[in-house]
């Protein structure tokens, strides 16, 4: 920063750039992952630990049970994860082959899922895949009932953090022959999204839907709902009501191959306030671990896992970590994130089809720089260290399971957190807004 | 969200049957709406006597009889579970302030010459025994079973909301300007007891007929004036009215014969109803009021 | 074969058949008493031949593979939704969001059927002897809409390649539809629909309707259409 120049706090640098690319192009500016300001989030809550009145387990005598049951409140065949983390959705079409292979791979190793996306289910991600929770979107792209029993789970998807609201969207350097076909659409469109289902809107109407579901899958499956962080007590409360075995709830942090940048920063609110609004609703509906939470939008680390999981989420899910542990903003290829007019680190360029590491891209030159078994790898490291992260703190606070973590044994850092995560502002007994 | 349905007969023939039909097409509807329900049937007039619905809250029935007492002794009174119909000759204008100031404990469900309207929290198979529903024969009725969206599960958010004398209105659907509009007729003097987006939809359409403007028209009026999704059944002393907003997203089945029209949101609430296999069957079309 | 819905629970007539023993070779199937329950014949994935006598609910006949399914009445909202091949026929009126993202197979419907008729499709045929209601055609990717009757308001917005055929009178059109010429080939193709349907209509008495095309990318002036 330069010395003697005061800078706008309302007119930053980028606010400027930004007004003046609108008024050359005319357009709103489309991109890809998540929100990227600063909202509340977990790290400012901090765990208490262990002290005189609190003992905490050795970490490599004593175990820590990470293991997860997801769906067993209606489906025949629940499905029991070693870990309490998945991959969430993300398209083949958004991402490579070689990415969702990858992904695939390593979250098999780690025993637990990985999640179709908006171009339906390839055969690769089956392959490769132990577990496959199976979307249905509005778009219903590549929708089939052979694929329905094939999945291990079902998420009808509501809605997702980055656009509570919006449908999905994919611009035409990525719909080549492959993802054309697999989504019916003309190669080289701009897809263009459909933001509500086409044979039902509402809670009541998404009762019998997921009725049809389990009638077509022989009552076998888990049937996840999945919401984006809008009125997280309502929706929780009604994907109860309509049916769900599970929940999913994606705070305003969740990333999208591409959508409106307006829309992924303004719409939808932090994980931090949407999952407290989400166990609550559990709670007085007497559904708590009876159907299950899964949390995502910006889970990063054990920390952000263990800190969920203490607020009461069952399981978290990861998208845009999951990318970055397959290289998304590594420091590899620089040349090419700067013909894109950026830096890793910095990079938000997935719906340009350009990603220079080769994971959101369907440009087969790219896609050679991401090799699956070698990425796969990198998966499993990272979700091992994950792992190892949550039984660290679940240890470090006296917890054999870290199903036992609770909200008492946290504390915030800023009164934000504290109101919205209902948990005390640290050194003090205050809740703000607590009644 | 919910379930609605209406059954007007055209014939005499089912009237004692009214409350039957209604209270199957109720339990036809409680999975679609497990969290309340209400109905209002409609039966002969009885000169000059007003019903006067009214949900005791929390106050006994006893106190409740103690209390108007002093104000009035023209009174009959009926229970129905923690409700109690009032009957009485006096003007409806001294029989309302008289509730409204001196027992506000108590909430006016509907009043009217012919309507007999009950809503309570609970599974709609239990608050269709509570109140007996199946005994009631009448000309017609509306009725609701809700799962709650965006307000909490009491009596107030429960439907049919009472809009005027002999009328009130069921909803399915999801209201989207209703926050800024119940702010809007607050000024204008309405009164809401609940967060609830129907309860503002009533209020707007009591608000327009009281000054004036008539249900249909109302109903018209309501397609530009209020946003969101919905299907409106409306009852009125001499049928219902039903509507739909442009978008018609929420369903709605309508099935006539000789005898009767029925409307629900499934046609299995309907299933049930005499000759129903062949009646004429149809969905009203967005943006059309219907009355019958 | 007959199974009763009045005495046998949906998901024991759905089982059974969703899991026809081939050694059997029972093909035909008839369901009684219908009354209005949804996902009858949901998940259909032999070639049986399936009669509904009555009314039912939503989604009947929901991702169909291979199955002629005949209902003798009305069906509610999605009727054949995403179905991928096969032959569903309704005698009576369908509700909204008829074939709904399907992807095979034909939908015929002797009455009329609600709004959102062929939403999404991509791939179904569906023809409807009756009239559709508004939004019919949404977002239709793939296959053909023929209406013998009339259409409502906003026939194909948002259209992508398939392709309408109506007789009678089109209340408007979505954005993007336009109407396109009806040539010999366009002709010839919906004789041929026709024929192997067994359907006995004129298609020179038919307009074409589709994708003007230009939603097909991001261009500033349309922006106000996403």
């Amino acid at each position: 920063m330069k010395k003697d120049l005061k800078e706008f706090k309302t007119f930053p640098n980028s606010t400027i750039k930004e007004i003046q690319r609108a008024a050359n192009e005319g357009i709103y500016q489309i991109r890809g992952l998540g929100a990227k300001r600063k909202v509340p989030d977990f790290d400012d809550l901090v765990f208490l630990g262990a002290s005189m009145s609190r003992y905490p387990l050795e970490g490599y005598r004593e175990t820590c049970n990470t293991s997860v049951v997801l769906g067993d409140r209606f489906a025949k065949k629940p499905i029991k994860l070693d870990i309490p983390i998945t991959i969430a959705g993300m398209s083949f079409g958004a991402l490579g082959a070689n990415a969702k292979e990858a992904l695939g791979r390593g979250a098999s190793e780690m025993g637990t899922s990985t999640t179709t996306g908006d171009g339906g289910m390839t055969q690769e991600e089956r392959g490769s895949s132990k577990y496959l929770v199976y979307q249905l979107l509005p778009s219903r792209y590549g929708m089939n009932p052979d694929d329905l029993r094939k999945a291990d789970a079902i998420e009808v998807v509501v809605g997702q953090g980055a656009k509570p609201g919006g449908g999905g969207m994919l611009l035409g350097q990525k719909i080549n022959k492959r993802v054309a076909g697999m989504r019916t659409l003309p190669e080289g469109i701009d897809q263009r999204s459909a933001c509500r289902h086409p044979d039902w809107t509402g809670p009541d109407d998404l009762e019998i839907k997921i009725q049809e579901l389990r009638e077509i899958t022989n009552w076998e499956k888990p049937i996840y709902i999945k919401v984006g962080a809008a009125r997280p007590y309502y929706d929780t409360t009604l994907a109860v009501k309509a049916g769900a075995d599970v929940v999913v709830l994606d705070g305003m942090q969740g990333g999208t191959a591409a959508t409106q940048d307006v829309f992924i920063e303004h719409v939808g609110i932090p994980t931090l306030g949407a999952l407290r609004e989400a166990v609550d609703a559990l709670k007085e509906l007497n559904m708590h671990r009876k159907v299950q939470l899964i949390v995502s939008g910006g889970i990063r680390t054990g920390a952000d896992v263990a800190k969920a999981m203490a607020m009461g989420a069952d399981a978290v899910s990861i998208g845009s970590a999951a990318m970055m542990a397959l290289n998304c903003n590594a420091d590899l290829y620089v040349e090419d994130y700067k013909k894109l007019g950026t830096e890793p680190g910095y990079c938000h360029h997935c719906h340009t089809g350009r990603c220079p590491v080769g994971v959101a891209t369907q440009d087969p030159k790219l896609e050679k720089r991401l090799n699956p078994i070698e990425a796969g790898k990198r998966i499993k490291n990272y979700l091992t260290t994950l792992t190892l992260e949550l039984q660290t703190l679940a240890r470090a606070n006296g917890k054999s399971d870290v199903r036992n973590l609770e909200p008492e044994d946290l504390a915030a850092l800023t009164v934000e957190a504290a109101a919205m995560a209902r948990v005390p502002l640290a050194g003090t007994d205050w809740v703000p807004g607590k009644k | 969200m919910c379930g609605i349905v209406g059954i007007y007969l055209k014939t005499k023939k089912y009237e004692k049957y009214l409350g039957k039909f209604l209270s199957g097409m109720l339990d036809g509807m409680a999975t679609r709406g497990p969290d309340s329900a209400g109905f209002a049937i409609y039966t002969k007039e009885n000169k000059n006597i007003f019903k006067y619905s009214i949900c005791l809250n929390e106050i006994k029935e006893t106190s409740f009889k103690k209390k108007l007492s002093k104000f009035t002794k023209k009174i009959k009174l009926t229970s129905y579970a923690d409700h109690v119909v009032l009957e009485t000759n006096e003007k409806p204008s001294k029989i309302l302030d008289l509730l409204k100031r001196e027992i506000p404990e108590v909430s006016l469900v509907g009043y009217g010459k012919s309507i007999n309207i009950f809503k309570q929290t609970g599974n709609p198979k239990d608050v269709v025994k509570k109140f007996k529903l199946s005994s009631f024969s009448g000309t017609h009725g509306i009725g609701h079973t809700r799962m709650a969206t965006e307000s909490a599960i009491t009596t107030q958010g429960s439907h049919p909301y009472s809009t005027s004398e002999d009328e009130c209105l069921v909803h399915n659907g999801s209201l989207s300007n209703h926050n800024n509009v119940r702010r809007s007729l607050i000024k204008d003097g309405q009164n809401f007891n609940s967060e609830n987006d129907t309860e503002v939809a009533a209020g707007y359409i009591s608000n327009q007929i009281s000054k004036g403007k008539g249900l249909e028209r109302t109903l018209k009026n309501s397609l530009k004036d209020l946003d969101g999704f919905y299907t409106f059944i409306a009852g009125t002393k001499d049928g219902f009215a039903l509507l739909r907003d442009e978008i018609a997203c929420k369903p709605a089945v309508v099935a006539e014969t000789k005898d009767y029209v029925a409307v629900a949101s499934e046609f299995q609430a309907m299933a049930h109803l005499p000759n129903v296999n062949s009646a004429k069957i149809f969905e009203p079309k967005p943006g059309v009021v219907y009355h019958w | 074969m007959n199974f009763d819905l009045n005495k046998k629970t949906l998901r024991e007539v759905n089982q059974n058949l969703q899991n026809v023993d081939r050694k059997k070779n029972t093909r035909k199937f008839e369901i009684l008493n219908p009354q209005g329950q949804h996902a009858i014949c949901a998940g259909l994935k032999d070639d049986i031949e399936v009669t509904i006598k009555g009314h039912t609910g939503y989604y009947c006949a929901g991702m169909n593979q291979k199955a002629t399914v005949t209902v003798h009445g009305n069906v509610g909202t999605g009727v054949a939704e995403n179905m991928m091949s096969g032959k569903i026929v309704v005698k009576g009126n369908a509700s909204q969001s008829a074939g709904a993202t399907g992807h095979g197979g034909a939908l015929i419907i002797e009455g009329d059927a609600s709004s959102r008729c062929g939403i999404s499709m991509k791939g179904i045929d569906i023809i409807v002897k009756g009239s559709v209601g508004h939004m019919s055609a949404f977002m239709a990717q793939k296959g053909n809409l023929v209406v013998m009757g009339d259409a409502d308001a906003d026939l194909g917005d948002s259209i992508y390649e398939a392709k309408i055929f109506v007789k009678g009178k089109v209340k408007s059109l979505g954005a993007d539809c336009i109407e396109k010429k009806m040539d010999q080939k366009n002709i010839d193709e919906l004789g041929k629909l026709f024929k192997k349907l067994n359907i006995s209509e004129d298609p020179k008495k038919f307009k074409r309707y589709g994708s003007s095309r230009n939603l097909y990318n991001f261009k500033i002036d349309n922006v106000g259409a996403y």
